[in-house]
């Protein structure tokens, strides 16, 4: 039963997707019907094979078909049910149904069309939107395709769900195509995911081409060939085992995906699009991929490594780059005037986290959190779309033209929006990870504690550093958006948004309040006597080898509630007296305040290291140098040469030799013909004398000399 | 009965149709058109009928036929296919039927055109179905003629190309280029094929395979021995069939005739001449080059390996130069194309060695890419030829915003567009990933160069969906219809379902060439 609900999990979002462009594209309520029921249908799959995973059904459960014949064997694709794809689906499922259902609120379902709006630009006035049939096909398509990734059994389909996302996200960053920002942005994120995927792609076809399959069973399940992996040396010399080149491979693919430093620079853009595709993108489905991946590749990454042993490298590689983006990216944070861009930033460092965990072969420690953040950032964006939304109405009400989505221009929406307000707390505290009540407390404490526990000190403080600015930045941004006094007219006349959106902010709320409680870790005080470690025993039973948990430490624990209450209370200090125009209190930071608005300037780093060489590389060098001066030039040479043989053929020998000596034969008879005319007389007397001349000479020729 | 004549049907319906053609009035236009639609349509029947008959498992070539034809120099009329060319053939007869339908935009000398365009089947066809080197030639040659009118004749008229200090008009410019490049690349084919029927007394290519590889006799001319070791004779022979070939893929550095044919040709002759004529290089490589001269490739393999990889980074990276839309995606041939030669040359040096498991992959990756290819290149030109009937210009600059004024071309666009890029769930995908699947233990470097071209295409493809429909809307067309007809949807709709059905279950085509794959490489 589990196996052939397992294939209809991602179909209903696909079919969806088909009716909706083929059929119901002019139908705005038939649109969105499609594409909540579908999501509805796959929730309740997926909430059913969920339920009889945890509830002790047989794991994993796996069934295939074939898909791809090559040689004498065949490509087959299945599903893949264990605890790690279980877990993934619960918060995909639950998190997806939320977006679709508060798209139909944000893009202003039941007002009708605002005749001044035009496809391709964002509603004015809180008309519907023009596109709105168009944005449900994608966000169906989008559902399909990270489902799919999820249910698989082999890392081929993963991909295509990967690119398939990617896609989407193409799609729907720009969904506002008329807009320039949103035309770059779109490009830019597909280009910059792209460029790991590429090396992802290079992964499978060695992974694939040394082991002859790329099911998750016969590879990371198969100790054997872990051990093949480990031992084998790769191409790149003796140094590196095979094992290690994959895993580091995919690892770039995650990279791109996941929006890790260096790759990290497309997802703030990626803001160009509707609010629940930023939602869509951050928390619920791509770069949980990038995540997801990892995880799911983990036996690989750590193939030949113990628990306790010195990491090897590409484990270093990891731990470093997720590290390091947590600080970097939170660092970035701070600075953000834009509410949304706060929590793109929010999230690649969060990522961050998860990957410095896997890093570090904290394999539960990554899942957890990767759950626990999929609920809390879904629900912060989907908070900060309704603050736009609201702030957008009171900007049109009051006729103010302002950025709707700069916090500066916001203040005192926790009277306006009080449920918005709510839940977006919870949502804020969940993130810093305020002690205890909320998940995110749970789940980044374990990481810390992994990092502390297993000695890599470096990484516990960059750690403990990014949790201070998590702390510092979202209370920064909770104080700006909606404590004080409102600093314009729009925040004035901001009202609540409708139930639709507001449903599923209480959801997502009641969630990122609740789902850390599964993962208590084992010993600590008081709450564990009575709560086990679910997650530990659930999720950590999806590795060949289940890892032990940390002996319980009080010392991370500590760090950990301080700087997240630290961070939260310098926040609400500095911020909760900013007024209107006054300059933000970071600015007295001067040249480092300059350098994070700035984004670090990574992006003109890149567009002169990267973007302007290869343009020119394409158009002047390849395309005007090459093929044009070079190759045609070498053509248009021979071709010149060989007309300027054919003149010199036709000029100095056709028409001087050959011609000319044809020429004299026939001129030179006309010639004589016409010089002979004065011998033709016509006089016999002439002729006679001819005669006797002519035959005088034979004569005396034959008497004389015979 | 019918499988007696079936491939002989094939190969003439099409000649036949047109020499009709040119049977009706000339005014009536419209008659015309729907006589050779009509009639193209026959082959298409048959080669399905044929791809449904045909039996991957049973060895060599099916549906043969043999005549005496010139028995004095020991050529025949000898047809048979194999599953390569089943799928060619397939290929080739459903897009010239699109073709015609897309082509009721010439308004110009409608019988001629359309009699040309039949004719050119013809001598596509006959390359595919042919199997005795004479034929081979014949057609390869009988192809030509047809696209040089095309080009010349219903290329479009606007720009002119800068030669020597002289303008001269652009269209006059390509044909004569593709002309006189793809015959000087013949010449040594048409010797080398002489050669390999002096040596072997016969054209007949299955016999030659037979015996060829095994030669090792000097050659003789009249049972004279003329002081030429064999490996000379072949080594030319192989140079001369691989350039001949390499000019037709093309391969860099002999593809620049192609961007300026395809820019010129009118919309349909673009998408044959990229659908199919192409695939006449490679489909030569794989039939004649790998059977014939197994030494010689596997010896030679790096250099083509190297030239494929030059081509699909210098493809790409020359795609993404472009501001005319048509010579953006004629470009990307060459970038794809560079996959399909990659392929072939590793299985050039993997057949019939330890590896020829990885050969398998690569040379199934290159037919399946062919077929590929042939769909979404012909798409593309297909929509770039619907908006530049709409908006008269290619200029990438010129459009703007057009989603909006057309959402069906613009879904369309986009989706071929992803086709063409290789998105996974659509037909590219499968065959790029074979293809780096195989050559990946064979050329491990060059494998990941390409990669380079593998993101590239990305910039260009989305350079290209960009410029049409992204941004504000350009105002010069706000009053102008760009939507997509539904005659035009027709034409690209068997393309569309073709490439999402082989992207989501390719087991459907790759069944047909798996095993004469297999027994190519000797796997």
């Amino acid at each position: 039963m589990i196996e052939i609900i397992s294939w209809l999990i991602p179909l209903p979002p696909l079919l969806a997707f088909g009716l909706i462009v083929l059929f119901a594209n002019r139908s705005n309520r038939a649109s969105h019907t499609l594409g909540i029921g579908a999501m509805l249908i796959s929730w309740a799959l997926a909430m059913s094979v969920f339920i009889s995973a945890v509830s002790g059904g047989e794991l994993p459960v796996s069934t295939e078909v074939e898909w791809l014949p090559t040689g004498d064997t065949a490509f087959n694709i299945g599903t893949w049910i264990d605890p790690l794809t279980a877990v993934t689906l619960f918060f995909v499922a639950w998190t997806m149904l939320a977006i679709f259902v508060y798209s139909v609120g944000y893009h202003n379902y039941g007002n009708a069309r605002d005749p001044e709006d035009r496809p391709g630009f964002p509603p004015q006035a809180g008309g519907i939107e023009p596109m709105y049939a168009r944005f449900f096909a994608f966000i169906s398509l989008f559902a399909f395709a990270m489902l799919a990734l999820v249910v698989t059994d082999n890392l081929l389909v993963l991909f295509v769900g990967w690119e398939i996302m990617g896609f989407c996200s193409y799609l729907l960053i720009g969904f506002w195509y008329g807009k320039d920002s949103a035309k770059a942005a779109m490009v830019k994120a597909f280009m910059t995911t792209r460029v790991g995927d590429v090396f992802l792609l290079l992964g499978l076809a060695y992974l694939y081409s040394l082991t002859g399959t790329l099911t998750y069973s016969e590879i990371l399940l198969n100790a054997e060939t872990l051990e093949r992996l480990a031992t084998t040396p790769s191409v790149l010399g003796p140094g590196t085992s095979a094992a290690a080149l994959i895993a580091l491979l995919f690892f770039i693919g995650t990279v791109g995906k996941a929006a890790q430093w260096p790759l990290h620079t497309w997802l703030p853009d990626a803001m160009e699009g509707p609010t629940p595709v930023s939602a869509m993108i951050h928390a619920a489905a791509m770069v949980s991929a990038g995540i997801y991946l990892i995880l799911r590749i983990f036996p690989l990454i750590t193939a030949g490594w113990r628990h306790g042993e010195p990491l090897p490298d590409v484990m270093v590689i990891i731990a470093f780059i997720g590290a390091f983006t947590a600080l970097f990216a939170a660092s970035l944070a701070i600075g953000q005037n834009d509410i949304k861009r706060v929590l793109a930033y929010s999230t690649i460092s969060q990522l961050g986290y998860m990957v410095a965990a896997v890093g570090m072969g904290a394999f539960v420690a990554a899942a957890f959190h990767l759950i626990t953040h999929a609920f809390f950032k879904a629900l912060l964006f989907l908070g900060s779309g309704s603050v736009i939304h609201g702030v957008e109405h009171g900007a049109h009400e009051s006729g103010e033209h302002i950025d709707p989505n700069d916090m500066t221009h916001m203040g005192g929406l926790r009277k306006k929006m009080p449920l918005t307000f709510w839940t977006f707390l919870i949502g804020g505290l969940t993130l810093a990870g305020f002690p205890i009540v909320t998940a995110g407390f749970w789940s980044k404490d374990e990481i810390l504690a992994e990092a502390y526990g297993t000695n890599h000190l470096a990484i516990f403080i960059v750690l403990a550093l990014a949790a201070l600015l998590t702390a510092f930045y979202t209370m920064r941004q909770i104080t700006l958006t909606f404590l004080g006094e409102p600093r314009s007219k729009a925040a004035e006349h901001a009202i609540e948004s409708k139930w639709t959106m507001t449903a599923p902010l209480a959801m997502l709320a009641l969630f990122s309040l609740t789902i850390g409680w599964a993962g208590i870790p084992k010993g600590f005080p008081v709450l564990s006597s009575f709560i086990p470690n679910w997650v530990h025993e659930f999720v950590g039973a999806t590795l060949l080898e289940p890892v032990e948990s940390l002996e319980f430490n009080v010392i991370p624990l500590l760090v950990s509630v301080g700087v997240a209450l630290g961070g939260l209370l310098i926040g609400y200090l500095m911020y909760r007296r900013q007024e209107a125009g006054a300059p933000d209190p970071l600015a007295r930071l001067g040249r480092v305040y300059v350098w994070i608005q700035n984004k670090y300037y990574f992006d003109e780093l890149y567009d002169f290291l990267f973007v302007r060489p290869l343009y020119w590389i394409a158009e002047t060098f390849v395309y005007r140098g090459l093929d044009r001066r070079v190759i045609d030039g070498t053509l248009h040479g021979v071709a010149g040469l060989a007309g300027r043989l054919g003149g010199f053929l036709r000029n100095k020998i056709d028409l001087p030799i050959v011609n000319a000596s044809g020429d004299l034969v026939g001129e030179g008879i006309k010639t004589a013909g016409f010089e002979g005319r004065v011998i033709q007389t016509g006089r016999v007397q002439a002729y006679l004398i001819v005669g006797i001349i002519f035959a005088g000479a034979m004569l005396s020729y034959i008497f004389f000399l015979s | 009965m019918i499988e007696d004549y079936l491939l002989s049907l094939i190969l003439f319906t099409p000649i036949l149709v047109g020499l009709l053609t040119l049977l009706i009035p000339r005014e009536r236009v419209a008659a015309i058109r729907w006589f050779a639609f009509l009639g193209s349509l026959i082959p298409l029947a048959l080669s399905i009928y044929m791809w449904l008959a045909y039996d991957p498992g049973q060895p060599g070539f099916q549906f043969q036929v043999q005549r005496d034809w010139y028995p004095a120099i020991g050529a025949s009329y000898r047809l048979g296919v194999d599953g390569i060319s089943v799928v060619l053939v397939l290929l080739a007869t459903l897009l010239t039927p699109i073709s015609i339908l897309i082509s009721w935009n010439i308004k110009d000398r409608v019988r001629t055109y359309m009699a040309l365009f039949l004719l050119l089947e013809t001598g596509m066809l006959g390359v595919f179905l042919t199997l005795d080197l004479v034929l081979f030639f014949l057609f390869w040659e009988i192809g030509l003629v047809p696209m040089y009118f095309l080009i010349n004749q219903w290329g479009s008229e606007k720009g002119t190309r800068e030669v020597g200090g002289r303008e001269i008009p652009a269209r006059n410019y390509a044909s004569l280029k593709f002309l006189i490049l793809t015959m000087a690349g013949s010449l040594g084919l048409l010797l080398a094929i002489s050669l390999i029927g002096v040596v072997a007394g016969t054209f007949d290519i299955v016999e030659i395979t037979r015996i060829w590889s095994a030669l090792d006799q000097p050659l003789a001319l009249l049972g004279v021995p003329i002081g030429v070791p064999i490996e000379v004779v072949k080594a030319v022979a192989f140079w001369a069939f691989v350039i001949a070939f390499a000019v037709k893929v093309p391969i860099w550095p002999f593809h620049t005739w192609l961007p300026d044919a395809h820019t010129e040709a009118p919309t349909a002759g673009s998408m044959i001449l990229a659908g199919v004529l192409l695939k006449l290089g490679a489909y030569g490589f794989l039939r004649l080059v790998l059977p014939l001269y197994p030494a010689e490739a596997r010896d030679f393999a790096w250099v083509l390996a190297l030239l494929a990889t030059i081509s699909i980074v210098m493809g790409a990276f020359a795609a993404w130069g472009q501001q005319d839309f048509k010579r953006l995606v004629a470009y990307s041939s060459v970038n794809h194309m560079g996959f399909v030669v990659l392929g072939i040359a590793a299985a050039f040096f993997a057949a019939g060695t330890l590896s020829a498991d990885d050969a398998v992959f690569a040379v199934n990756g290159a037919v399946l890419q062919m077929f590929n290819h042939g769909l979404s290149a012909a798409g593309m030109f297909l929509l770039v030829g619907v908006i530049y009937d709409r908006t008269h210009t290619r200029d990438l600059a010129a459009y703007g915003g057009l989603f909006s004024l057309a959402p069906i071309f613009g879904g369309i666009l986009i989706f071929t567009s992803m086709a063409s890029l290789g998105l996974p769930g659509l037909n590219g995908f499968v065959s790029e990933f074979l293809v780096v699947r195989g050559a990946w233990p064979i050329y491990t470097f060059y494998t990941v160069l390409s990669m380079l071209g593998l993101l590239v295409t990305g910039i260009y493809v989305l350079k290209g969906i960009r410029g049409t429909l992204h941004g504000p809307l350009n105002e010069k067309y706000a009053d102008t219809p760009i939507e997509i007809n539904r005659r035009e949807i027709i034409a690209i709709a068997p393309l569309m379902v073709l490439m999402l059905s082989i992207g989501v279950w390719p087991s459907w085509i790759v069944k047909v060439f798996n095993e004469t794959v297999m027994r190519l490489v000797g796997a």
